[in-house]
């Protein structure tokens, strides 16, 4: 019997031949949410290995204090299963890029055309006051929660929580900037319009120094899931919505502004997905049969935690809803809304909003 | 007309410029007073200056690029299927995809985890909206890869291989050097890591071999899927490059960095030699059919883009801040390849072992030995016989290459570093760490393990630094196993249960094709294992005196 010459294969196309395996036409190594995998899991899953599942040589490389590439101890929550999840927005690089570049556009429209429209000249001067100082100040939250989710997402312990944090991310950091390239570019049309006033209250006014500290401590958590949570189900409800919908989008319309909204509709839209993907993962690990019970505890007191200095924050910012020289919507509703909001999200997860 | 005409001046309406832009938008950091942010990943080096950030740009103008450069890639790779790309694809060529992107996924993604490190580690925020930009690029490049492996999954005509992805890339002994690659990007010292390893080094000099040389090869052998994905891949790595020499340039003037940048300059270029040329060496080298003497090989590749464009170019440099340069390791890299045949060993070792992989190798044949000839002369004495024996044991019922005396080829020792065998014999050597024996490819290798991933180095504390772990010698986890549970274990069986996914052919037709029956009956063993049982002093020095001297390769007719 000779092996060569070498039986020449005329295509190599998809069922040019017949053998085992030949019809194997899908990732076979986990098990998909649904009957079918998504294409978002065909993406994600098992990307970031893990020792318990195929990872035979485990973590080769270690902190020096043995910690391995990836760890289950950089979070207090535990999990029968961490590779449960799955994010709900479902994203990979194209839908992430097609969805960022789509706001990217939508926002640079609303400013050329609220400019060529001569929209800014025509705020309230109140009004114009009220973006400068405190939507000035406001941007600097979403970049401290921008940065930190970047930094959460080097800590989760499956490709599935890493990624979900990473979109929420880039989601901060965009809108952290068009905020400041918003506001930089109305500037130009407003005499007078103080482009370092945003930071100077957001460091020093008394107003937002609650907020700061909230954010702080945000960044300054060292575990990963603790970000997350206070992110999402409690800094969000409790200060950047009461901001963003219970005062912008209520009051910018009746001063004439009817740009701003359409700015801040999108990091609105951006919240709606960062919370169903943490509302799912939270609800996995509130419900694990193992640690349910552990892990209702720990988040109970990070939303204690967090949930005290948010709603110390709210209350201090309650001075700008009396800036505006129109004034559509008081403080108090924003604020019970922002409370409805997170009863509502801490009964969907089994937690309680202190 | 000179300048270009937006909406924006003909409304006569003035925007911000770039730089402006991007100057307001990193004044969006502050430093924190009521609460400090945790050094949660350290490091030895101090950060003195604040980084700069070269590139100047901003998200919205990001985001729409990639997008675009995403609808090219896919609008390319549906055009591809219209024009029956497949028909056409050399097997040969796809079937070492099967390897590469089972490892590449990985380590794109544990670039973007890096960025967590470097973004906090930087100070000021100048360069924030640059480690951004590199998160989500490298979220891109991993899920990307994900899904142009999916692509060929569904379309190429042997996907066995491909559907057990990301499992068999847990458990082959081939891709865990690819982990080694990425571990590094992202453990340990956050600056060693995700600065000086992950950027100054892998991107800077090797991404042009993984995304430029590759996706040529590609193109040759009838994939244009490949091209279009890795090279939209490359285009996102000036930026990335830049970001990490504005890093190295924030602490190059601190005198007391120098030590260690000068160790991490050293481990990690010999680290991407021995892993990125084993590999992508093989890949373009052995996974291609064409076999034109016009076309560089991989040593005149490497020699442009490592050698000229980054050693002159890029190190050298260096040596003005007062960095020594580790000359020496360029050269023994350079002479690994074209006088060491390292690439051909690699090639080698991965197709002796062919019955433990995932992916089919066919044998080099008389076309190929010509191509080789001309560009490595004295390849055919070398390795002529052996690719011929290859051939000749392909066929089911020939006793395995890897267990079969005949061949004259003896089983490797694995580095405990780069985790490639022990291939170039001569420069094998070993070294005892806290006590325990461990066996290196070479010199670089075993002073990365012991000098350089060390909790002191050069008399200096270095208590930032990673430590090698894990059960680094494959060979171990399977000690004492009989080759055919040892591939069901690793899952590299067929969906019948019986047909091994890996063949030593491109042969698709069931009778021609190798199952578990036909490699039982051996017993696989570590190589670490024995060595450490030797005594030392005269009886370990023989055995690697002995090692040191080779093989040879029976004459095969
Ligand atoms: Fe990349
Ligand atoms: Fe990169
Ligand atoms: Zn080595």
């Amino acid at each position: 019997m000779s092996a060569s010459p070498q039986t020449v294969q005329k295509s190599g196309a998809a069922g040019s031949a017949v053998f085992a395996g030949s019809d194997s036409r899908k990732y076979n190594y986990f098990e998909p949410k649904a009957r079918k995998a998504s294409h978002y899991e065909d993406m994600t899953v098992d990307v970031q290995p893990d020792p318990e599942r195929y990872l035979l040589q485990d973590w080769i490389i270690s902190f020096p204090d043995g910690t391995p590439t990836y760890s289950k101890t950089w979070t207090k929550a535990l999990s029968s299963n961490w590779h449960q999840f799955r994010a709900v927005d479902q994203e990979w690089e194209r839908t992430h890029y097609q969805r960022q570049s789509t706001i990217c556009g939508m926002v640079q429209g609303v400013i050329e055309n609220a400019r060529k429209s001569g929209a800014p000249k025509r705020f309230d001067s109140a009004w114009v006051k009220v973006l400068q100082d405190h939507l000035g100040a406001y941007k600097h939250a979403e970049f401290g929660l921008g940065t930190s989710l970047m930094q959460a997402q080097r800590y989760g312990y499956t490709q599935m929580i890493n990624n979900a944090t990473l979109t929420n991310s880039s989601y901060k950091l965009r809108f952290a900037q068009d905020l400041t390239l918003y506001l930089s570019e109305i500037g130009l049309d407003l005499q007078g319009f103080d482009h370092n006033a945003g930071k100077k209250h957001w460091l020093e006014n008394p107003i937002w120094q609650g907020t700061r500290k909230s954010i702080e401590a945000i960044m300054g958590a060292t575990d990963y899931l603790e970000q997350y949570l206070a992110t999402n189900l409690v800094f969000e409800p409790l200060v950047g919505e009461l901001f963003r919908s219970g005062f912008i989008m209520q009051m910018a319309a009746s001063q004439g502004d009817f740009a701003t909204p359409s700015v801040v509709a999108a990091a609105e839209a951006d919240y709606e997905r960062n919370l169903a993907n943490t509302v799912e993962l939270i609800h996995m690990l509130t419900h694990d049969k193992e640690h349910g019970a552990h892990n209702v505890k720990l988040f109970n007191g990070w939303i204690a935690h967090h949930g005290a200095l948010a709603k110390e924050a709210a209350a201090n910012l309650q001075p700008i809803w009396s800036q505006p020289r129109v004034k559509v919507s008081s403080f108090a509703e924003a604020q019970e809304r922002a409370h409805n909001r997170i009863q509502t999200i801490c009964s969907q997860v089994g937690l309680q909003a202190s | 007309m000179s300048e270009t005409l937006t909406l924006n001046k003909i409304v006569g309406q003035k925007g911000i410029s770039t730089a402006e832009a991007a100057n307001r938008v990193s004044d969006l950091g502050w430093t924190p007073s009521y609460v400090q942010e945790a050094m949660t990943f350290p490091t030895d080096y101090k950060i003195s200056k604040v980084p700069r950030d070269p590139m100047k740009q901003v998200l919205r103008s990001y985001f729409p690029m990639q997008e675009e450069k995403d609808n090219r890639v896919y609008g390319a790779l549906d055009a591809a299927l219209r024009g029956d790309m497949f028909r056409n694809v050399e097997p040969r060529w796809v079937e070492w995809m099967k390897l590469f992107l089972a490892i590449i996924p990985f380590p794109e993604i544990s670039a973007a985890r890096s960025m967590a490190m470097v973004g906090r580690l930087a100070p000021g925020e100048e360069l924030r909206t640059g480690f951004t930009m590199q998160m989500v690029d490298e979220f891109r490049h991993s899920t990307i890869q994900m899904n142009l492996k999916k692509w060929y999954m569904e379309n190429y005509i042997d996907p066995a291989g491909f559907d057990i992805t990301e499992a068999a890339f847990g458990k082959c002994y081939a891709t865990t050097i690819g982990r080694q690659f990425a571990e590094g990007f992202l453990t340990g010292d956050a600056i060693t890591a995700a600065n000086i390893y992950l950027t100054v080094v892998a991107e800077t000099a090797f991404t042009n071999t993984l995304f430029v040389a590759m996706p040529s090869e590609a193109a040759r052998n009838g994939d244009y899927a490949l091209p279009t994905v890795f090279l939209s891949v490359q285009s996102d790595e000036s930026r990335h490059i830049g970001n990490g020499h504005s890093m190295l340039m924030a602490m190059i003037h601190d005198p007391s960095n120098h030590q260690l940048l000068e160790r991490d300059l050293k481990y990690a270029f010999w680290q991407n030699h021995a892993i990125v040329d084993a590999a992508i060496g093989t890949f373009i080298e052995y996974g291609t059919t064409n076999r034109d003497k016009n076309k560089e090989s991989y040593a005149e590749l490497w020699h442009r883009w490592i050698y000229e464009d980054y050693y002159r170019t890029y190190m050298l440099p260096l040596e003005k801040y007062g960095i020594k340069i580790h000359h020496d390791d360029v050269a023994e890299a350079w002479d690994r390849i074209v006088k060491k045949n390292y690439v051909h060993k690699t090639a080698q070792f991965f197709s002796v072992g062919w019955s433990f992989n995932f992916w089919r190798i066919e044998a080099q044949t008389e076309k190929d030995f010509e191509w080789f000839e001309h560009k490595y002369p004295g390849w055919y004495a070398e390795f002529g016989d052996f690719w011929k024996w290859y051939a000749k044991l392909s066929v089911p019922g020939e006793k395995n290459i890897a267990f079969n005396a005949d061949v004259g080829y003896v089983y490797p020792h694995r580095c405990w570093s780069c985790m490639v065998p022990c291939l170039i014999r001569e420069d094998f050597c070993c070294d005892e760490v806290d006590g325990k024996v461990y066996t290196y490819c070479s010199e670089g290798c075993r002073w990365t393990h012991k000098v350089a991933f060390a909790a002191e180095y050069e008399g200096r504390a270095t208590p930032a630094m990673g430590r090698f772990s894990g059960r680094r010698e494959w060979e171990e986890c399977y000690h004492g196993w009989d080759h055919a549970d040892a591939m069901v274990d690793l899952g590299f069986v067929r969906s019948d249960g019986k047909t091994l996914v890996p063949q030593p052919h491109l042969r698709f037709e069931q009778k021609d094709m190798w199952t578990l029956d036909h490699v039982r009956g051996n017993t696989l063993g570590s190589p670490l294992r024995a060595f450490r049982a030797l005594k030392p002093g005269a009886e370990r020095d023989a055995a690697v005196a002995e090692y040191r001297k080779g093989y040879t390769i029976n004459p095969c007719n």
